[in-house]
């Protein structure tokens, strides 16, 4: 193995990209690591190829974009895209797999900015083809251009189902409705956090202008809505769903669903990081300080990854990062780094001013978390369902890696990803325990799909990233 | 099922999908070529035959499992088209080198 | 006085020891530092396997074969057994002569299970092997099952009989109190006549509380699964000059182990896997199987397990003190045994003797005249 690296990044979205510029411009020598072939993250997939038409349909926030990539490439860092990242441990060892060779490298400090995904929610149905997630969907609009047909159904929980709906709107795409499966309780506790929010008040109105937007254009918008089910044989016809007492069905052959983001777990997990359940985010996360350190040393981690803040307060808390990277490896001392240090911070502390609103308006209810059919799949990739997980409990198997040992659920390719959290809420359920208090699914490695083949060749690789 | 939004102006290349040779734009992943087609469900599971298709575009829900030029269980999210590629739905659990 | 019987440890040996002990009528009390099968007993390649075994275990692993053939009768469940034999390949006629001569050695000691087979019933066997190999030794009704299925069958069969479970129950503690040994846990205390140490792992601390004259070494071997692949193996594989087992279950994955061990920490009581290592195994996988090499694995893991000296395991009554039994040390095979070792630890416990030739795996080997032992 060669050298270490001073400072590898994981991830090139809005965090990553903020802290390799700040590390690389303060002169650390930095790597940075990405599974996509551009750099921009989940957030602004597909900016490089974006055409000016493009880029006004999508709106402001995606433009902005434009400037974080060009700063990024920009800078002195070293990119390396198409790059998975399928280990990563305490001692900062990471595995990863470049155009089908799998090596291993060393870095004295990695920064995990990997981003979150969208938070999976088990309901009946959600496993036939015609339904997707809306993030997913929008990633094939920003990349390919790709929208639904007329009469699409968005639903869920979160502030991406208005703009979705908003940038169908505009390009053209009868968005038949939108169903908002948060309880209309939601809206007397997020009043609450209102005038706090209010110092972030450009979400707000952004927010509601789209929702203005689709109501002049006549736009469905439901709220309070439940017992969502998407129905179909062997892909979506309609989606059926409760409000107001009522139950109701619309033809359709696309849903797109989003219940929020959660952050991504795995590299943390995997490296032993610590992890707490963030009551208000209702999920885990990292264990991090002010400046992203993890619980274990030279590890830090930022953006959506470490708790879910958004694009701009991803850039904040990856600058800060980044200088805490250069501090640690000696570049900068303490003072400068806290001098360099106070205009991001001051920004990410009004960014996320907006977060304890969002977080009360579109927190979900427990039927949504632990109430999950007995006959509705948790794990898509082994066919368990809620039922069997509760009846493995049930035999005496009282955390989430039993049930995963005897059900096999979590066991498939996603890893786990896509049940984990179900499966820890089911079970607390089932035990009557809170959440925060099961043990989630252990992380195994690889991370990344690796074949028996590329492990094979592991030890002859040449070290040169 | 998806449309696109305007007529594709940059690089083409030419995937063979289920034995068909179409014309698709370089930058596609193959679950979007896959999704643009109509072609789902994209797979059906090894435990049940199941019909599935791409779920989360971003590379963790492993729905969009397909074959690539000879070899399963690829996600056709995160792989680009390439000239030539050969793709082609997966049907319960796929050969790995079929 | 709470039990007859206090086992420390809820794996395998400790289950099938409380489930012996039971269906003989003894109150039994199973203490588990975490819950049952955390460790090795829950995440080993469930090899059952009597094949190239040291010639002491021969008998015990002939024993325990036959409870592995009807296990359905003694825990309730099938335990997920395929009894699909077992085969350790030549790879060339260095190889096959070995091979042969240990046959003939399990021969001269009058066991009959182990078979020379040629090259054609090898690849009639394993159709997808590399075509390079000449031969095999064979044993027909070896197999393989599922560790963690198998040990809840145990643990149910067991509680069904009255066989307290106390998890999450460490031991810290183990006193002399009259004729009882009163262990001490974070959760409480019991106390029973009679101690049995099936604590893997954790056997040494166990071993050091009871002045055992044994060093038990920790080991994790690490293993590795693929996604489910099309049908095409039944045997478990292994090779005469690899560390290498290859199965594939039957739900399609396939399931590589190849005794490398794993990085570990005994004070986090985690594992780290060594890539560079693991890809020996995975090197010989595809050798062996070279189809497989674009099957994406899934999942790594190793196990914590405890390694003697001599890589035997300890299955005697203590050396120090009376109503002391052990039952550890199995170093990565101890899953084929397990049916057994309960059975036996039952007859020594309850009958003061066993019917199985057990002398070569007393703990007093490991007494040296240096050592000061029982304390």
């Amino acid at each position: 193995m060669n050298a270490p690296r001073e400072l590898v990044i994981i991830g090139a979205g809005p965090a990553g990209m903020a802290a390799a510029s700040t590390a690389a411009g303060l002169g650390v020598d930095t790597l940075v690591l990405d599974q996509q072939p551009a750099p921009g993250g989940q957030i602004f997939r597909g900016i490089g190829q974006a055409g000016p038409a493009h880029l006004e349909l999508l709106g402001s926030d995606y433009q902005a974009g434009t400037e974080r990539v060009a700063s990024f490439v920009h800078s002195s860092a070293d990119y390396q895209p198409d790059t998975a990242v399928w280990s990563l441990g305490a001692d900062g060892e990471l595995g990863i797999l470049q155009r089908g060779e799998a090596r291993m490298i060393s870095a004295r400090r990695v920064v995990i900015a990997g981003g979150a995904m969208e938070r999976p929610i088990p309901f009946p149905g959600w496993t036939l083809p015609g339904v997707m997630n809306a993030g997913g969907a929008q990633v094939l609009m920003k990349s390919s251009r790709l929208v639904p047909l007329d009469g699409v159904v968005i639903a869920g929980s979160g502030p991406l189902l208005i703009l979705l709906a908003w940038q169908y709107m505009r390009a053209g795409v009868a968005v038949q409705a939108v169903l908002e499966l948060a309880p209309r309780k939601n809206l007397w506790r997020a009043g609450l956090r209102l005038p706090a929010a209010l110092r972030a008040g450009h979400y707000l109105t952004r927010g509601l202008g789209y929702l203005l937007a689709l109501r002049r254009a006549g736009i469905r918008v439901t709220y309070g809505v439940s017992d969502l089910k998407a129905v179909g044989n062997d892909r979506l016809e309609a989606v059926t769903f409760r409000t107001g007492g009522r139950e109701q069905s619309l033809e359709t052959g696309n849903l797109l669903v989003h219940f929020g983001l959660v952050p991504g777990i795995q590299l943390t997990e995997a490296a032993g990081c610590r992890h707490q359940w963030n009551d208000g985010q209702q999920c885990w996360r990292p264990q991090t300080d002010a400046w992203g350190n993890s619980s274990v040393d030279g590890i830090a981690v930022v953006g959506d990854g470490a708790a879910i803040g958004g694009a701009v307060a991803a850039v904040h808390a990856g600058c800060l990062a980044g200088l805490e990277a250069a501090r640690a490896l000696e570049h900068i001392d303490a003072a400068e780094r806290d001098r360099l240090a106070v205009n991001d911070r001051q920004w990410l502390q009004n960014d996320l001013r907006i977060r304890p609103f969002l977080e009360s308006l579109h927190r979900l209810p427990e039927t949504l978390l632990s109430g999950t059919a007995d006959d509705t799949l948790v794990c898509r990739c082994e066919e368990i369902t809620a039922g069997e997980v509760r009846a493995a409990v049930r035999a005496g198997h009282r955390d989430p890696n039993q049930v995963k040992f005897i059900t096999r659920c979590g066991m498939g390719p996603c890893q786990g990803r896509q049940c984990g959290q179900a499966v820890a809420n089911i079970v607390a359920a089932a035990c009557d325990r809170p959440v925060s208090e099961v043990v989630p699914f252990r992380v195994r490695p690889p991370l990344r799909p690796v074949s028996i083949g590329e492990l094979s060749m592991l030890e002859s690789g040449n070290n040169t990233a | 099922m998806f449309r696109r939004l305007q007529t594709h102006q940059g690089k083409v290349v030419t995937v063979c999908v289920e034995g068909n040779d179409v014309r698709v734009p370089a930058g596609d992943s193959v679950a979007a070529v896959m999704l643009a087609m109509d072609l789902l469900p994209t797979r059906t599971t090894a435990v049940s035959g199941a019909p599935r298709a791409p779920l989360c575009m971003m590379g963790v829900c492993f729905e969009c499992l397909i074959e690539i030029d000879g070899v399963a269980n690829q996600l056709a999210c995160q792989v680009q088209v390439s000239e030539g590629m050969r793709i082609r739905r997966q049907h319960g659990a796929g050969d790995p080198a079929s | 006085m709470n039990a007859d019987v206090v086992i420390v440890g809820g794996g395998l040996m400790g289950s099938s020891a409380a489930l012996h002990l039971a269906m003989r009528g003894q109150r039994v009390i199973v203490m588990e530092k975490d819950s049952p099968g955390r460790h090795a007993s829950g995440v080993n390649a469930g090899g059952l396997r009597q094949l190239n075994r040291h010639p002491a275990e021969i008998p015990l692993a002939a024993a325990a074969a036959r409870l592995w053939r009807d296990i359905q009768s003694l825990v309730d469940s099938d335990c997920d057994v395929k009894l699909s034999g077992q085969v350790r390949v030549a790879e060339n006629e260095a190889d096959m002569r070995l091979l042969e001569e240990r046959a003939a050695q399990v021969r001269a000691l009058g066991y009959e299970h182990e078979i020379i087979i040629d090259r054609e019933q090898l690849y009639r066997l394993v159709p997808r092997l590399a075509p390079h190999c000449v031969g095999a030794l064979y044993t027909r009704d070896d197999g393989f099952a599922r560790p963690f299925h198998a040990l809840t069958a145990f643990r149910h069969k067991a509680e069904s009989l009255g066989v307290q479970y106390r998890t999450g129950s460490r031991v810290h503690e183990v006193a002399r109190q009259g004729e009882d040994w009163q262990v001490v846990t974070d959760r409480g205390c019991v106390s029973a006549p009679v101690l049995v140490n099936c604590s893997g792992a954790w056997s040494q601390a166990l071993c050091s509380m009871l002045g055992e004259p044994v060093t038990v070494n920790t080991g994790a071997p690490m293993m590795m699964v693929t996604e489910r692949l099309p049908h095409f193996l039944d045997p478990v594989v292994g090779a005469a000059s690899r560390k290498l087992s290859f199965k594939q279950m039957q739900n399609g994955t396939v399931l590589i182990g190849g005794a490398h061990l794993a990085n570990y920490d005994m004070k986090s009581e985690t594992t780290a896997i060594d890539f560079i290592k693991l890809s020996e195994s995975a090197r010989s996988a595809v050798e062996l199987f070279p189809h497989v090499r674009d099957a994406h694995i899934v999942r790594t893991w190793a196990g914590l397990e405890a390694f003697t000296p001599d890589h035997l395991p300890v299955i005697s009554p203590g050396s120090c003190a009376t109503g002391v039994f052990h039952a550890f040390g199995f170093s990565a095979h101890g899953f084929q045994l397990s049916p057994i070792v309960g059975l036996i630890l039952s007859e020594l416990i309850i009958d003061g003797k066993s019917e199985l030739p057990i002398g070569p795996f007393s703990i007093k080997r490991f007494l040296d005249e240096t050592a000061t032992g029982c304390a």
